[in-house]
């Protein structure tokens, strides 16, 4: 049973993959027995699972993740939000106002505005309706300072990194909150805009070598070179 | 939405149906409905066609002008055809100026006219230059159940042929009618037939429920000598593979031969 | 993203233009107009991601054909009423820049551009997972910034290049290119006197994968013989461009690696 490509090789859409007992993973498809990549990206052969780690992806909501979005307008029965999906996320009203909450005297703007950021988690989604997000948790809610990042969503993983192991470098390194939404937009918030800039700088250099091995290393040295160079200026 | 729903049960039993050669009106997989053609019904136009294909109604006008020749083809007369889908020929027609689909529909069967010189654009010249004829084609959709094209372009051509052009003499580089008329001088006769792929079947002249769940169309017009002048693919989301495109010649051959006797006796 | 301006139409081809005479087109040697043979492609070159807004995009040259195509989704349908429930919609947009052919081209679309963009979107469906993204559009914008004969064909590789861009799923690359008849011999890629002067242009997409022609017109007079030797030159041309855009799609991701060096 034929295997076309060797781990983390690139492969283009309509590239054949593999042939005869494999299971389509992300990223491809399967027809005629044969499993072909539907995005560019790093194959990768997991047993019988044959997937690939597309290069750029757009977000897809999943239930449980965490995202950041940008309200984009509000409604007697809640709010719209930009999520960076394909499809525009909802926030109902009563999901942030209490039980007896009636529209015509509940003033959603004052609550969220047009324009607003907010932290949400990704509550139902299939796709047949819009994702529907809530705010109810703790730490979720709209976002007051900092600055947004945007990376493409399928590099989260990599700066989330084992068990939080690369974020949490990155928190201590430039003491910098991070908040990490799934769909590809973080949230740096540091004491000093430097301290930002130093964060910015670290999550690019993720972005830009993902692949790569050591990267934990190679960041942590990044960050501290450059904090030198400015230090000693 | 109900309407996707019907769709889905339409297309299981069209194709269905197509598995063993049958459609759902009985017909074989290339036969064509029931055609009538009445030439010369509009007397204001210089020339006219009604055709009817099966329930699909087609009306088309020719009338003709004098202009201006375009600049970089000085001798020759000018051909414009224009589709439209009229609003009371289906319910999913809107007023409004021509979309996408008449656009398409008028400019296929202008190629088929146009590179297969039906008409002698030359014979059109009064003064190269300066003056020439212009033969407008209008199409007018009656009712919409399937295989406009077709239609359009039988209606066209005996319209066509139906047109008679005043005669004239040349005065001072302006023209002066004379008595009588005379035939639109025409040198081919062209035909096309438009396939429907759905599922892995070929079929000819669509009914709208088949046009409907069609995957892919195929039009091919032909020549009377058999070559062909233009081919259009459009109709859907899905595709034709090369061996398809051979066998839909083969069968194209033949039935623009056997339309092509019906349009021009009529 | 390179704009390179290259050499202005030759003498032999200006002539041919003015005459109109067919038998110019091809010399008694057998070359072109524009030095080819019969069966070569015009020299390509291909670029992807481009245009920083966008979601996707891609540039191509081919001969003088100068294509650019930004891609925006999947997002939200607007206006509401050209969504569709079971599947995303492709709304497709091909635009002549004025500048981009001798007579400067009114901005306005005309009737040619409405008619290719249906045909570049009906080309370009069957590749998309269109029905994954149910409710939104994706919206494919082709500018064609200096035209010489078959910018359609050169449009759908651009275009599929800037879907792959967009991280759009899709079952396989759409190629296309066109064959046709000049001075009597059947030829491969026509550029825009051949087109104009020659005897029959068909252009073709396909998707080598499926075996799927996406796209296929024909104007002129051809044999249904001579019809099917030009769908086979054309397929040849087909193969040797796919090549070119698996090759722009993998070298951007090259690149990333090269600057990492730095």
């Amino acid at each position: 049973m034929p295997l076309f490509y060797e781990k983390k090789q690139l492969v283009a859409p309509g590239d054949l993959l593999a042939e005869g007992d494999y299971v389509s993973g992300d990223s491809t498809y399967k027809e005629n027995g044969k499993i072909y990549a539907c995005r560019l990206g790093l194959v990768d052969y997991d047993g019988k699972r044959v997937h690939v780690v597309a290069l750029k992806a757009f977000y897809i909501p999943v239930p449980g993740d965490t995202v950041i979005g940008k309200v984009v307008e509000t409604m007697p029965s809640g709010w719209v939000i930009d999520i960076k999906a394909p499809h525009l996320g909802r926030l109902r009203a009563s999901d942030v106002v209490e039980r007896s909450f009636k529209p015509e005297t509940t003033d959603l703007p004052s609550i969220f505005d047009v324009g607003d950021l907010i932290i949400a988690n990704v509550v139902e989604y299939d796709r047949t309706r819009d994702p529907q997000l809530s705010v109810r948790e703790p730490g979720l809610g709209k976002i007051m300072r900092g600055q947004l990042v945007e990376v493409t969503p399928t590099k989260i993983p990599r700066i989330i990194g084992r068990q939080g192991s690369m974020v949490g470098m990155i928190k201590r390194e430039t003491g910098c909150q991070l908040t990490i939404g799934q769909n590809g937009l973080i949230l740096i918030s540091g004491r000093s805009p430097e301290d930002e800039r130093l964060a910015v700088m670290a999550i690019r250099k993720i972005e830009k070598e993902s692949h790569t091995s050591g990267l934990t290393d190679k960041v942590t040295e990044m960050i501290r070179k450059e904090r030198n160079a400015v230090e000693s200026k | 939405m109900t309407s996707s729903i019907v769709v889905n049960v339409k297309k299981k039993r069209i194709t269905e149906l197509l598995a063993s050669g049958k459609r759902t009106d009985g017909r074989g997989l290339t036969d064509y409905r029931e055609i009538q053609i009445e030439s010369g019904v509009i007397e204001r136009a210089e020339g006219s066609a009604r055709v009817r294909l099966g329930k699909t109604e087609v009306l088309v006008g020719v009338k003709i002008a004098t202009g201006s020749p375009f600049e970089d083809v000085p001798d020759k007369g000018v051909l414009t055809v224009n589709a439209e889908l009229v609003p009371l020929a289906s319910p999913s027609f809107e007023p409004g100026p021509p979309g996408e689909d008449a656009v398409e529909l008028a400019r296929v069967v202008d190629r088929g006219i146009r590179e297969s010189k039906a008409i002698d654009l030359e014979t059109l010249c009064v003064e190269p230059g300066k003056l020439v004829f212009v033969v407008f084609v209008d199409i007018y959709i009656l009712n919409h159940d399937g295989n406009l094209i077709d239609a359009s372009t039988m209606a066209a051509l005996a319209a066509l042929i139906n047109t008679k052009m005043f005669k004239y003499t040349v005065e001072e580089g302006k023209i002066v009618k004379k008595p009588g008329y005379t035939p639109l001088p025409m040198t081919d006769y062209p035909i096309s037939v438009t396939f429907a792929k759905i599922g892995n079947k070929l079929i000819l002249d669509t009914w709208l429920d088949e046009e409907q769940v069609m995957d892919a169309r195929l039009t091919m017009t032909m020549t009377k000598d058999g070559n062909i002048c233009a081919i259009q693919k459009g109709g859907g989301s899905g595709y034709f593979t090369k061996e398809e495109i051979v066998e839909a010649t083969k069968i194209a051959t033949e039935k623009t031969a056997e339309l092509r006797k019906i349009v021009v006796k009529s | 993203m390179q704009l390179k301006a290259n050499k202005k139409k030759t003498k032999r081809e200006r002539e041919t233009m003015t005459n109109k005479k067919t038998e110019t087109l091809i010399d008694k040697k057998g070359i072109r107009l524009d030095g080819r043979k019969v069966d070569e492609l015009r020299p390509v070159k291909m670029e992807v991601g481009v245009l920083p807004n966008a979601d996707g995009s891609a540039y191509l040259e081919q001969g003088r054909n100068k294509i650019l195509v930004g891609v925006y989704g999947p997002k939200e349908a607007h206006p509401r009423h050209i969504a569709r429930q079971d599947r995303a919609v492709i709304q497709c947009r091909y635009h002549m820049a004025p500048f981009s052919v001798d007579e400067r081209k009114s901005p306005a679309p005309s009737r040619r551009d409405v008619e290719l963009s249906k045909v570049i979107r009906e080309a370009l469906e069957p590749a998309v997972f269109l029905e994954y993204y149910p409710r939104t559009s994706i919206q494919v914008y082709i500018e064609i910034l200096q035209a010489d004969g078959g910018t359609r064909c050169a449009g759908i590789n651009t275009a599929a290049l800037a879907l792959a861009d967009a991280g759009i799923p899709m079952r396989d690359l759409v190629v296309a290119c066109a064959a046709g008849k000049v001075d009597g011999k059947l030829v491969v890629d026509l550029m825009d006197t051949e087109d104009k002067v020659g005897e029959a242009d068909v252009p073709v997409a396909f998707m080598p994968n499926l075996n799927a022609i996406t796209l296929l017109q024909m104007d002129g007079k051809l044999s249904p013989e001579e019809f099917e030797t030009a769908i086979n030159m054309a397929l040849d041309g087909c193969k040797q461009l796919y090549a070119v855009q698996k090759e722009a799609l993998k070298s951007k991701y090259v690149s990333v690696e090269e600057d990492k060096e730095e």
